[in-house]
């Protein structure tokens, strides 16, 4: 079996196009996962046109909202490109040079302003959207959805403080400036009125004494209720708080799961496709016949391929692993567990690419069946919980359950990071997949002669 | 020269074979003697191949005994198993390790100097010649020196300088004592080369005996070539 392994290295080492690939596949994602970590995602580009003139201001209770105030409000979440025109917006995009254009009417201070008064108006921003397609749109939806409820969560707040310094007022008394006017003027408010009141009321005659008394049991009626309406004022603002609680602690970071998704992608590709193709060229070569005739067993030759395919990912995912350690901190303490999920996730990947590489014959059929199966596989295996339906998702389940990719990932998560899912359990549904794809292949190598 | 009946090298008795239900092989029986040179011949579908292959111990039969001699038997097929990617040392090199040959490297030697390819050790198989690749095929099947060499259609596909290469080498390992089958429907090789010939047809033995036999069994004389009288000796056992 060494020299059938040796065969088999010279034959890679004359096989320029794969060879470069082998060793190009891992660096190019390790290159690809670095930036995207080390990068972060960034925001959005939106044309923004303010159309609120210089000089106009509101003031909404302590919060004063002007042209620069609105701008640095609703540009928070995004990358904003000041636009002078609306033809300018609107060729930026349609070119696509940015997501949306956000459009702020010259009027909308004013209607903000009356929102305060009794003819309130509705304060209304244009966006303009290019939505060629409906990732992108889909994208611009929610990114001008969320950008428009964190504006009106503002501007409910600051309507709801004002509010409530209104009625603070009323069940007070005191100074208060009036909205809009300027004025200042003297309340007595409900407090002071009932003990006014109150204090009136021996020197008026018995007979009036249930009137007044009427009026001042409604006076401390209304302050009590008016005190109770602060807190739902309050409440209004922000109807619900979120209270976040984990209950399946199993995750990793986002980064290790990036890591371990880059690690499985290579492993599965370089290892399924190079197990798949050896075997097949065993046949297409014609040395199937003369190797199983009496020189090994079709087990052995099988184990051959598996091994071939075990070592090549070790090395290859070493090295994604290694040029990845460029862009993130990798737990090195961690790496004696790296190495049996790379084997056992090298050796599923590897008995299956035997049992795709025995059932295709062909070099080429192996490698196209190794690509149509594997990828959307892979893909299947990302789909998380609560994105499909019930029934979808146990079915997904059941799929990813039979293929290698999810035991692998879950085995480099697990090695990867101790917040991670068991990496045994994970080995251990590996070690199941090899002993069914290795019979698998085992028997597709009855008609591999033929 | 061919040894003795008691120097038989390999035996078949009553070998019988079908694929789905159709008979590729009823009944065979024959035996070839130490440094015989038989040639299989028979048209399309004849059964050479199968009866081959099952010599070899490549193919199971599914009645009949073979009797093989104790070692090795060297099985060269008809579509060359070898690596293209590797040079012919190494494809001889890899061969001699999987048979578990004491001295490999002295064997490889040995094999690139009876197959007169010590010039082209280093280059690799794709860009050999059809009979040189055919050599090393033969090569690899006389590596581990077998008392039998099964050779099936060891010619086809070769010019006409090839071929005659190829039964250069072939004829020497006879000349050593080694038993060769060749399975052949070039019948005028098989006339020139094989000292003995074992015609098939549909799975059935028509004929074990010489040329001149086979010549003696067809239904009138005055043919052209050895070739017409094997067509009319089919054509009356009525398999034209």
């Amino acid at each position: 079996m060494r020299w059938l392994l040796v065969k088999d290295l010279q034959i890679l080492r004359r096989s320029p196009l794969v060879t470069a690939l082998l060793v190009i596949y891992p660096i190019v994602i390790a290159v690809l996962i670095g930036f995207a970590l080390s990068r972060g995602p960034s925001d959005p580009r939106v044309a923004f046109l303010n159309e609120i003139p210089d000089n106009e201001e509101f003031s909404l209770g302590e919060a004063d909202l002007d042209k620069d105030t609105a701008k640095s409000r609703l540009c928070e979440r995004v990358d904003c490109v000041d636009v002078e025109t609306r033809a300018e917006a609107e060729r930026m995009v349609r070119d696509g040079e940015v997501l949306a254009a956000l459009i702020v009417p010259e009027d909308l201070i004013d209607k903000l302003r009356s929102l305060t008064s009794l003819n309130p108006e509705q304060p209304t921003v244009e966006v303009l959207v290019n939505e060629d397609d409906p990732l992108k749109a889909q994208l611009v939806d929610d990114r001008i959805q969320a950008l428009i409820t964190e504006a009106n969560l503002i501007v409910s707040q600051q309507v709801s403080e004002q509010a409530s310094v209104y009625l603070d007022a009323l069940i007070k008394g005191g100074t208060f400036e009036i909205p809009l006017v300027g004025d200042t003027i003297e309340i007595l408010g409900l407090e002071r009125t009932a003990d006014v009141l109150e204090a009136l009321r021996p020197a008026l005659p018995k007979e009036l004494q249930p009137q007044l008394d009427e009026v001042t049991r409604f006076a401390r009626l209304a302050e009590e209720n008016l005190d109770v309406a602060l807190p739902l004022l309050g409440a209004v603002a922000q109807p619900i708080e979120v209270d976040k609680q984990v209950v399946n602690a199993g995750a990793p970071s986002l980064d290790s799961f990036a890591i371990a998704v880059a690690a499985t992608v290579t492993l599965m590709f370089v290892t399924v496709l190079l197990v798949a193709g050896a075997l097949a060229l065993e046949r297409e070569e014609n040395a199937f016949p003369r190797l199983t005739r009496n020189l090994l067993s079709r087990n052995a030759l099988l184990a051959e391929k598996v091994l071939l395919g075990i070592g090549v990912s070790l090395i290859v995912t070493l090295v994604m692993l290694a040029g990845l350690e460029l862009f993130v901190s990798l737990d090195w303490s961690r790496a004696a567990l790296w190495i049996p999920a790379i084997v056992g996730g090298g050796a599923a990947f590897a008995a299956f690419g035997a049992a795709i590489g025995a059932a295709a014959r062909e070099v080429r059929a192996s490698s196209l069946i190794a690509f149509m199966v594997s990828l959307p596989i892979a893909f299947l295996s990302l789909v998380p919980s609560g994105t499909v339906s019930g029934f979808a998702y146990d079915a997904i389940q059941v799929v990813a359950a039979i293929f290698p990719f999810d035991a692998a990932l879950r085995a480099f998560e697990g090695a990867l990071e101790s917040g991670g899912p068991s990496i045994w359990a994970a080995l251990g549904h590996l070690a199941v997949l090899v002993v069914a794809y290795f019979a698998l292949a085992r028997l597709a190598l009855r008609r591999f002669a033929a | 020269m061919p040894g003795t009946d008691s120097e038989i090298a390999i035996e078949a008795r009553g070998v019988a074979k079908a694929f789905d239900g159709r008979a590729a092989l009823r009944g065979v029986s024959f035996a070839a003697r130490r440094g015989e040179l038989l040639a299989v011949i028979g048209p399309n579908g004849a059964g050479k191949t199968t009866l081959l292959s099952i010599l070899a111990g490549q193919l199971a039969p599914d009645a009949g005994e073979i009797t093989r001699p104790p070692g090795e038997i060297g099985w060269v097929p008809q579509r060359a198993g070898l690596y293209r990617r590797l040079t012919v040392c190494e494809n001889l090199r890899l061969f001699a390790h999987l048979e578990g040959i004491p001295d490999p490297d002295a064997t490889v030697e040995r094999m690139l100097e009876l197959t007169a390819l010590s010039q082209r050790r280093d280059d690799q198989v794709a860009v050999l010649s059809g009979g040189n690749q055919q050599r090393v095929n033969i090569a690899i099947g006389l590596i581990a020196q077998p008392a039998v060499l099964l050779l099936d259609e060891p010619s086809a596909g070769l010019d006409p300088r090839q071929r005659e290469r190829v039964w250069e080498f072939v004829g020497a390992m006879a000349g050593e004592g080694t038993t060769v089958i060749f399975s052949s429907h070039n019948i005028q090789e098989a006339e020139r080369y094989g000292q003995r010939m074992l015609v098939l047809a549909d799975g059935e033995v028509l004929l074990d005996g010489t040329a001149e036999q086979l010549h003696a069994q067809a239904p009138e004389a005055g043919y052209r070539d050895f070739e017409e009288a094997f067509v009319a000796f089919l054509r009356e056992r009525g398999h034209g």
